[in-house]
C-alpha cells in the first residue's frame, strides 16, 4: 500500500515514531501522544501524504499495561485516514492515561478535519480520553448523567444504572400541576411523578 | 420634508424577536426511530440545530467482547437492518483477513450476489422512505413490495427474512438453494419493473423535485471532510467505491459503473441510490453467469469451519473439533486488522484487534451512517424547517448503526 507515508514520517519525525509495521497491508505508526497534533497536520498538509478523508477513530483499551513506563499509556487511540487523491490509508496509533486513565487527554484534530468531532466525543463517551481543543466535547451515545466509560476493560458488562429520577417540584422552580403539557398518566420522562395523596399540600 | 412617522420606526414599530426553541425526535415519524433534533428558530429558518444520536445505543462493541468471535454474526446482522447482508459479509471478511483465509471461488460470488441483494434491497428502503416522508405514499408501496421480492430470496436462501446471522468466518451456513440463480433472475426483472413505475410517479412530479432540488447541499470538499462515504458522498461528486477502488471479493472481475452526482442536493442523493440499483443489477447478472453451480463454499480449514454434522456423531475427531469451536471458538491469531467493504451506505469498516484467544479483544465498528448524520447539522441550518424531512430522510440515517 503506502509505505513510503510511513518512510516520510520516520524521516520527518523520526523521535516521535515509536513503531511502525504493515501487517495484513495496513500501515500502522505508533507515535508519541504529545506529536499526535503535530503528525496530523502533517499527514493532511503534505502534497505527498494528502490524507484529507477522516475514516475513523476509536480507543483500545489495555488495562494490564498501565503504568509500565516503555510501554506507554493504558490506553491505545487509533486513528484510520484515506486520501482520495493518493487512493493510500495510514492508521495512526498513540497511547495516553496511566491505570487510573488519569491523565488521559490528547489535541482535538477537529479543526483539520470536521468529521473528526463527532468520532472524538465518541471515544470521549465510551473510553474515556479529554480531547484538548474540542468545540463541544460531551457524551455523544450515552445520557449525560451516565457514569463511567463503558469501553473500559474494567467497566463490567453487566453493571445498569439507576433511571433518572423525575423533576421534582423544586428543580421544576413551577408547582408541578403548572407543567406544561403532558399528564402525569402519560409517563413523559419530562412530565411528573404520579400523582399521590402524600404529594398533597399542606 | 422630515417623515412623520420617525420616532416611531425607531422604537415602538419594532417586534421583539425572541428565538423559538423546537424539539425534534427522538418520537417523530420522519426521524427513523431515534434522532432528536433540537431546533432555533427564527420564523420558519433554522438558525441552530443540535442533532442528538445515541438512542438506539445497544453497547454492540462491549457485547462483542463477551463471546466468541463467531458469535458478532448475529450482532452484525442488527447494525444496519435494512442490508444485514453486507454487514456479515463484511465482518465475514475481516476476521478472514486476521487469519490470513480466502475463501472458495464459489463463495465469493456467493458473498457478491447476496451483497448486491441486500443493496437493492437498502436502497430501495431508502428511496421509498424519502418518498413516504414526502407525502408519496403509493411509491413506497411499490418499493416494498420491490423489497419483498428481495427478502424471499434471501429467505429462501437464509431462512430468515431480516436478520440471517448467515456468514461464516471461512465460507457461508450454506451452499446456495438450488433455483437461487432463477430466483435472482426473475427477481431483478420484477423489481425493476416496480422501480420504474415508481419512478415515474415521483421524478415527474413537481412538487416532489421542487422539494427535492437545491435542498441540502453539500460540497464534495466539505463531505470528504466530513467523512462521508456512500451514496452520499458519490451525489457530491466524488467517485469513491471501495468495490471500483479497492476491489475485494470478485468485484475487479466484474464490470458496472459509478454513478455520480453534481451538485450533491438531495435530488442528486436520490437519483444516485436509483442509479446504483440499476448497477446492482448489472453486477447481479453478471455473478450470477459466473458461479459455478457446485464446488466447495466453505475453506477446507478446519480451525475455523465447524465439521460435518454425521461426522461430528460419529468420528471422535470430529466431536472435539465441533466442541473446541462452539466452547472455545476459532482462535484468531493475534494482530490488528482494519478491513473496509462497500454497504449501503458507504464504507463499512471493521477494526479487530485479537490477542490470539477465541474471544475478540476488540471489535470496533466503523458505520457509515455516524459520520453522514455527524453532517445533518451543516446541511439544515440555515435551511427551512420543512426541509428537514427531505434533507434526514436521503441521508438514510439507520439507528441501528449510526448508534452501535
Amino acid at each position: 500500500m503506502s509505505e513510503a507515508v510511513l518512510a516520510k514520517l520516520k524521516e520527518t519525525f523520526a523521535a516521535d515514531i515509536l513503531e511502525t509495521h504493515s501487517d495484513h497491508g495496513d500501515d500502522t505508526a505508533r507515535v508519541t501522544p504529545a506529536s499526535w497534533l503535530a503528525i496530523s497536520e502533517f499527514l493532511r498538509n503534505d502534497a505527498g501524504c494528502d490524507f484529507d478523508m477522516f475514516i475513523d477513530l476509536c480507543g483500545v483499551d489495555y488495562p494490564s499495561r498501565g503504568g509500565v513506563v516503555d510501554a506507554g499509556g493504558r490506553m491505545e487511540v487509533v486513528m484510520h485516514l484515506y486520501s482520495t487523491t493518493k487512493k493510500h490509508r495510514v492508521r495512526l496509533k498513540t497511547r495516553v492515561g496511566d491505570e487510573d486513565m488519569a491523565g488521559a487527554d490528547l489535541d482535538s484534530v477537529t479543526h483539520i478535519w470536521p468529521g473528526a468531532n463527532w468520532l472524538e466525543r465518541e471515544v470521549y463517551d465510551m473510553s474515556g480520553v479529554t480531547f484538548k481543543g474540542h468545540p463541544d466535547l460531551r457524551r455523544i451515545l450515552m445520557y449525560p448523567e451516565f457514569e463511567g466509560h463503558p469501553l473500559l476493560k474494567d467497566y463490567p458488562a453487566q453493571r445498569t444504572q439507576p433511571l433518572i429520577p423525575y423533576r421534582t417540584e423544586d428543580e421544576a422552580g413551577v408547582p408541578l400541576e403548572k407543567l406544561p403539557p403532558f399528564r402525569a398518566d402519560e409517563g413523559m420522562s419530562f412530565g411528573r411523578r404520579p400523582f399521590t395523596e402524600t404529594d398533597e399540600p399542606s | 420634508m422630515e417623515p412623520l412617522d420617525l420616532e416611531l420606526e425607531e422604537s415602538e414599530l419594532e417586534l421583539p424577536a425572541e428565538p423559538m426553541h423546537l424539539n425534534m425526535g427522538p418520537s417523530h415519524p420522519a426521524m427513523h426511530g431515534t434522532v432528536r433534533i433540537v431546533l432555533e428558530l427564527s420564523g420558519e429558518t433554522i438558525v441552530k440545530a443540535d442533532v442528538q444520536i445515541g438512542h438506539l445505543h445497544r453497547g454492540f462493541e462491549k457485547m462483542c467482547e463477551r463471546g466468541t468471535w463467531a458469535q458478532v454474526f448475529p450482532y452484525a446482522d442488527r447494525l444496519n437492518y435494512v442490508s444485514p447482508m453486507l454487514n456479515n459479509v463484511g465482518y465475514a471478511l475481516a476476521v478472514e483477513k486476521l487469519c490470513d483465509i480466502q475463501v472458495p471461488e464459489r463463495c465469493q460470488w456467493y458473498r457478491m450476489m447476496l451483497g448486491e441483494l441486500a443493496r437493492i434491497s437498502d436502497h430501495l428502503t431508502s428511496t421509498g422512505a424519502m418518498a413516504m416522508e414526502l407525502g408519496a405514499f403509493t411509491p413506497f408501496l411499490w418499493f416494498v413490495k420491490a423489497r419483498e421480492i428481495v427478502w424471499d430470496i434471501l429467505e429462501e436462501e437464509t431462512g430468515a427474512r431480516l436478520t440471517h446471522s448467515f456468514g461464516r468466518i471461512g465460507g457461508m451456513a450454506a451452499p446456495p438453494t438450488k433455483d437461487f440463480k432463477e430466483l435472482v433472475r426473475g427477481g431483478v426483472v420484477q423489481i425493476l419493473t416496480l422501480v420504474e413505475e415508481g419512478e415515474k410517479l415521483l421524478l415527474k412530479n413537481r412538487i416532489f423535485i421542487d422539494r427535492l432540488e437545491n435542498v441540502g447541499v453539500m460540497s464534495g470538499k466539505d463531505a470528504i471532510g466530513l467523512g462521508w462515504t456512500g451514496p452520499c458522498l458519490r451525489a457530491s461528486g466524488v467517485a469513491y467505491d471501495i468495490r471500483k477502488l479497492h476491489p475485494y471479493l470478485k468485484y475487479d472481475e466484474v464490470d458496472f459503473d459509478v454513478p455520480v452526482g453534481k451538485n450533491g442536493d438531495n435530488l442528486d442523493r436520490f437519483l444516485i441510490r436509483l442509479a446504483e440499483l440499476r448497477q446492482s443489477m448489472k453486477i447481479l447478472k453478471q455473478c450470477s453467469e459466473r458461479m459455478a453451480d457446485d464446488g466447495p463454499v466453505n475453506v477446507d480449514d478446519p480451525r475455523v469451519i465447524l465439521p460435518p454434522k454425521n461426522e461430528v456423531y460419529t468420528t471422535i475427531e470430529g466431536t472435539i473439533q465441533h466442541f473446541k469451536l462452539i466452547m472455545e471458538g476459532a482462535k484468531v491469531p493475534a494482530g490488528e486488522v482494519y478491513s473496509y467493504t462497500e454497504a449501503g451506505n458507504g464504507e463499512l469498516g471493521f477494526y479487530l484487534v485479537s490477542d490470539g484467544s477465541g474471544t475478540p479483544y476488540r471489535v470496533r465498528i466503523r458505520p457509515p451512517c455516524f459520520q453522514i448524520t455527524g453532517g445533518l447539522q451543516q446541511l439544515i441550518t440555515g435551511t427551512m424547517l420543512s426541509d428537514i424531512v427531505p434533507t434526514f430522510g436521503s441521508l438514510n440515517m439507520i439507528g441501528g448503526e449510526c448508534d452501535h
